[in-house]
């Protein structure tokens, strides 16, 4: 690798497909290493000491951290293929906006989706597809969120698309019922090799949140 | 029509908000003067905010040329984007690297210095107690990323984006320490950190901005905290 990029990263991790999909996207070579986060390895350790967490772009020996805020790294790096962010302040605001959202809101009700039961999980149910309900707002008509072409709040949200199997059997809902154009959208990115490439397998998914329902006791 | 014009600028704000106070300084730094300024009850909304904060419906809304923004982070990326001729100071350094050490600070510091701080305004006894051990430990990793920048701000020699990120730590935790009645920020303890509260205030960009009068903050954050520590001892 001539810029020595690695990132540190677990297969199953929305947040880290995220990076992968960026450094794909850019067609950037980069050595990947996955960690075991029930015994975290030192170098994650040096380079994230202060949430210990992955995913870590390590850029000629220099950590980045945060999902959004490494991919937006990635983009201002390799600034002259496929641009993530749009130029324009405003449009590029809203797109940061929006990714932003999908942190707030997406993630923590599809965590509650397979971490609760009984009413807690119909919150969770409700509060999901409100999310996704906006966002496909958001949406429109257009081909993807970045318009014409695949960008930041794509790269934001389609990984979560890898565990929308394991929020659908543990919630029983169906995305496509309440959300058709969003799995629209969903389908349109899967054609990408970028995006099949860095998402994980949402059966695979799904078996290691069984795995990990078992051992927290979430069931 | 205003359409060119860079100063149709608009604020939506409360007064003692610190998501807010981070646009007023920037505006301030970036010599944005002729704003309006609209408050907010934000409890007992207007239709206005709906309008133009639909998702959320919190302030700080900001309205360029009729156009709306909200999140205080992605606002303040905002105005360094619009506003960054060689006349006006920059608020993100240039260098990539150093934009992401930024960003990656200031998200801490809305997620474990503010969120912690503000945990122990509501709470009390024991809880309180775990609350301040938890912002001091926050406070301990921002004390030692101003350490290692070997200067007085966190933008460097002069203020920055992170500076008005981490911008509350100067004047609302004094408001929210009297309010709760405890210490968090010791200056025996954190002496750049209380070295940088009275520098950034202090700092020509920003110093005759606006800040919310102290007794008012202190006596309407005393309200909050009787409000919420009912219904955090609830939830947590």
């Amino acid at each position: 690798m001539a810029d020595g990029v690695v990132l540190l990263d677990t297969y199953f991790s929305m947040f880290g497909m995220r990076a992968r999909l960026a450094l794909a996207e850019k067609g950037i070579d980069y050595e990947y290493k996955e960690e075991n986060l029930g015994d975290k390895s030192p170098v994650l350790l040096e380079m994230n000491p202060v949430h210990k967490k992955i995913p870590v772009l390590i850029h000629n020996g220099k950590p980045v951290c945060e999902s959004l805020i490494i991919v937006q790294y990635i983009d201002e790096v390799w600034k002259d293929n496929s641009p993530l962010l749009p130029s324009d302040p405003y449009q590029r605001a809203q797109a940061r906006f929006w990714a932003d959202f999908v942190d707030k809101k997406v993630y923590d009700a599809g965590r509650r989706l397979w971490t609760t039961k009984g009413d807690e999980l119909e919150t969770a149910k409700k509060d999901f597809i409100e999310a996704l309900k906006l966002l496909e707002a958001e949406l429109g008509e257009k081909p993807y969120f970045g318009g014409e072409n695949f960008g930041f709040v794509d790269v934001a949200l389609i990984t979560y698309s890898s565990w929308f199997y394991t929020y659908e059997t543990c919630g029983n809902f169906s995305v496509e019922e309440h959300c058709p154009k969003l799995m629209e959208w969903v389908k349109r990115c899967m054609e990408k090799e970028s995006v099949s490439k860095s998402l994980a397998d949402p059966k695979k998914i799904y078996d290691f949140v069984l795995f990990l329902k078992k051992k927290h006791g979430f069931e | 029509m205003e359409n060119n014009n860079k100063e149709n600028v608009k604020l939506v704000g409360f007064w003692v908000s610190p998501f807010v106070q981070r646009v007023r300084w920037a505006l301030k730094m970036k010599g944005i003067k002729k704003y309006e300024y609209i408050e907010e009850d934000i409890y007992n909304k207007s239709s206005l905010l709906s309008e133009i904060n639909p998702v959320y419906g919190k302030v700080p809304v900001l309205v360029h040329n009729g156009k709306p923004l909200s999140e205080s982070s992605i606002i303040l990326e905002y105005i360094d984007h619009v506003w960054n001729d060689d006349f006006v100071p920059p608020l993100l350094p240039r260098d990539p690297y150093q934009r992401a050490q930024a960003r990656f600070w200031a998200k801490f510091a809305d997620q474990k210095v503010l969120e912690s701080a503000w945990m122990v305004l509501c709470s009390e006894g024991e809880k309180q107690e775990r609350a301040v051990k938890e912002a001091i430990e926050a406070l301990e990793k921002l004390e030692e990323k101003l350490k290692s920048g070997n200067s007085v701000f966190f933008g460097g020699d002069t203020i920055g984006y992170l500076d008005l990120m981490v911008g509350f730590v100067s004047y609302l935790y004094p408001v929210w320490e009297e309010a709760a009645s405890v210490k968090i920020l010791d200056a025996l303890k954190f002496p750049a950190l209380a070295a940088w509260q009275s520098d950034f205030l202090n700092h020509e960009l920003i110093a005759s901005e606006y800040l919310p009068p102290k007794a008012e903050a202190v006596a309407y954050f005393r309200w909050r905290r009787s409000e919420l520590i009912p219904v955090y001892n609830r939830m947590y």
